[in-house]
């Protein structure tokens, strides 16, 4: 098995830079999704990697081959395509079993039976592509892919169409077939969510560039960059100004404050710096409750409450007018905090990050109504 | 599907309806029964009504040769067309750009001269004492004697140039169409360029290739002015046949009967096309 790597690959439309200076490793086997927002050059990406692109600049290399200026057909890559592209003038039977004849494999039809009861289209094999729903003809994209055994699968949204029963059920049987196929594929989405709880490894792309790779769970717990604190779920980002450091500590001022951050926990690397904390590492305590004496705070008033079942959300008015995101889980342990409370939210430090704030912005905070990265 | 619900689709095609009743269907009738005429008959003494359906075996007995001949330069002449048309409509269609009106406007310009005047210039085009000639003797492709008009290369040449807008513009309806992201997708499924067009290209623009070739044979099958200007007595198809027995023999109900042979000729030939290419490439986009 060999790793699947991009070197500065990049890709200029005209004036358009759709992905700038990609360098990306892909371990053999792993489930690597890619991230980002809606024309930030994820296609373009995969494209290059099919060969359906070439690239302005830089390599694409699979194990120690050079596959830059290999046509299409030659890469051992296949392609779910977003528009799925079935074969209009062919049934389902002869759309999956394309790539095997074009290679005069053996066992055509018992491989593509076989296939098509994993994606659960047995009995599908004679209609036409014209002739099934959405979802279907997105499971024979994949089952068309798939077949083929390719070093690097390549799938781009393939589950974009599919209602959020099937596609949980669909997130599942992909991660299952992965592993047991043990093909390299390279999921790209824009649902942080999929991302996180089908990949081995997430890479988010913001604007035509990498802005973090790493398992889910380390992007979340330490993300490094703002667009990956408040797109991989939502942060409370506060602008504020480092302070010197103090043993393992660095020291923070924000607001007429000053906070600890562990050294560890920044990827700062200058004095303007955001001091973030996710929502659900907030708590907030009324008059009377007591702060945890480790804990760091700030005070406000609730403005906002709304109860989502496992969760409450609350937006708190800091004195400096930012509404900050907390999430409060509804253990039946504690009581709802009505609205115009005084509150004090506060955090451990460990649950702190640092990140390096553009000069001149601001505080930046998720929007009161997105449920993104509500943990589940 | 009520009789009432349908009533405004019979209204629009009335205009067209009764066009085609007073023009085709009226004289063929009437064509029909000419063929049926007392054969002794002719202009100066009158026809008469015998229903003398021996002129049919009489003209086919006379005149099988024209009659195959015309089948067969047509065929040849629809095939020529699809092989010079097919590269053509899909560089117009794919590669052409920006330059993709101007060629389109360059395959019907011929049609802004008549017929009869583009042939004639082939006539000196393909001429013993013309530029052709004279370059395929020098290079031993002809004998020093041989000769291109009136030849059937020439009857055939002069009907793949005058039908060839018929075969390109429908293969580039079809082809224009082809989303270019299902070749991409072939590609990916390791088919070669030749693959691809062989999987993928052509079985989605086998509704232009038939439409195509239709357009091309049907005419072509009829026509008589390549053969008369192009060719000579030994090369004649059978419009040249009906037009002399129209023209000058003045044999109307010959000429009645084998312009009804063509008809039926063709009517069979494209219908059992129809039931092979036909069904398949319909049935391919439905
Ligand atoms: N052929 C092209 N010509 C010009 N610009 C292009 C072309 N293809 C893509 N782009 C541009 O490049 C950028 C990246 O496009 P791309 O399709 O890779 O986005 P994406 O991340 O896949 O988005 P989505 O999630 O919406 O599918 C976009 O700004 C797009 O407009
Ligand atoms: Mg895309």
């Amino acid at each position: 098995m060999a790793d699947l790597r991009l070197h500065g690959l990049t890709k200029r439309f005209g004036a358009v830079t759709a992905v700038d200076d990609l360098d990306l490793t892909v371990p053999a086997g792993s489930f690597f999704a890619l991230l980002g927002a809606s024309g930030c050059g994820k296609t373009t990406t995969l494209r290059m990697i099919a060969g359906l692109d070439q690239p302005t600049a830089g390599r694409v290399l699979l194990g120690d081959d050079d596959i830059t200026g290999l046509r299409p057909y030659r890469r051992p890559v296949n392609t779910v395509f977003q528009s799925y592209a079935l074969f209009p003038h062919l049934d389902v039977e002869e759309n999956v079993a394309f790539g095997l004849r074009r290679r005069r494999q053996r066992d055509v039809e018992a491989q593509v039976e076989a296939m098509l009861a994993l994606v659960q289209l047995g009995g599908y094999g004679k209609r036409r592509p014209a002739q099934l729903s959405g979802g279907q003809q997105q499971r024979v994209a994949l089952a068309r892919a798939l077949i083929n055994k390719p070093r690097v699968l390549l799938l781009d949204e393939p589950l974009g169409a599919l209602d959020l029963t099937l596609r949980r059920r669909m997130q599942i049987e992909l991660k299952r077939i992965q592993t047991e196929v043990g093909i390299t594929f390279v999921h790209v989405t824009h649902d942080q969510e999929e991302a996180m709880t089908m990949a081995d490894t997430v890479a988010v792309m913001h604007a035509g560039r990498l802005e973090q790779t790493g398992p889910p769970a380390e992007l979340y717990d330490l993300p490094a960059t703002p667009f990956v604190a408040t797109f991989l779920g939502q942060s409370n980002l506060l602008a504020g100004d480092a302070a010197g450091r103090t043993g393992d500590d660095i020291a923070v001022s924000a607001y007429g404050a000053r906070f600890t951050v562990p050294a560890a926990r920044s990827r700062a690397t200058g004095e303007t710096i955001f001091l973030g904390v996710r929502p659900e590492k907030l708590h907030l305590a009324t008059a009377g409750d007591d702060v945890p004496p480790a804990h760091q705070h700030v005070t406000g008033v609730v403005t906002d409450s709304s109860y989502v079942g496992v969760s409450s959300h609350y937006l708190v008015r800091t004195g400096w007018g930012t509404e900050l995101a907390v999430f409060a889980p509804n253990t039946g342990a504690e009581r709802q905090v009505p609205l115009g409370a005084e509150v004090c939210a506060h955090w451990h430090p460990r649950h702190a990050f640092l990140l390096n704030r553009p000069p001149g912005e601001g505080d930046r905070t998720a929007p009161a109504d997105a449920n993104l990265g509500v943990p589940a | 599907m009520t009789g009432s619900r349908s009533r405004p689709a019979y209204l629009l095609l009335l205009p067209a309806g009764l066009w085609l009743i007073l023009f085709f269907v009226v004289p063929a009738v009437q064509l029909f029964g000419t063929s049926l005429y007392d054969p002794a008959g002719s202009l100066t003494e009158g026809y008469r009504m015998t229903w003398a359906f021996g002129n049919y075996p009489a003209a086919l007995a006379a005149y099988w040769p024209q009659l195959l001949r015309s089948l067969g330069y047509a065929a040849a002449a629809t095939v020529a067309c699809l092989v010079l048309g097919l590269p053509l409509a899909y560089a117009i269609a794919v590669k052409a750009g920006r330059w993709r009106n101007v060629l389109l406007i360059a395959v019907v310009a011929p049609f802004f001269t008549s017929f009869l005047v583009r042939t004639l210039a082939w006539q000196t085009i393909l001429s013993d004492s013309g530029l052709l000639v004279g370059l395929l003797r020098d290079v031993h492709l002809l004998g020093p004697d041989g000769r291109l008009l009136a030849t059937p290369f020439a009857v055939v040449a002069g009907l793949t140039y005058n039908f060839l807008p018929f075969m390109v513009l429908p293969l580039y309806a079809s082809l224009e169409r082809l989303d270019g992201r299902l070749l991409e997708a072939s590609a990916d499924l390791y088919a070669g360029p030749a693959a691809t067009f062989r999987r993928v290209t052509l079985p989605l623009a086998a509704p232009g290739i038939v439409a195509g070739t239709l357009l091309t044979f049907i005419p072509a099958a009829g026509d008589y002015i390549n053969a008369r200007l192009l060719g000579t007595p030994g090369t004649a198809m059978i419009g040249n046949v009906v037009d002399s027995a129209f023209l000058i023999r003045l044999d109307y109900p010959q000429a009645a009967a084998l312009s009804f042979v063509l008809m039926a000729a063709v009517l069979l030939l494209v219908v059992a096309y129809l039931r092979r290419a036909g069904a398949a490439a319909l049935d391919r986009v439905a």
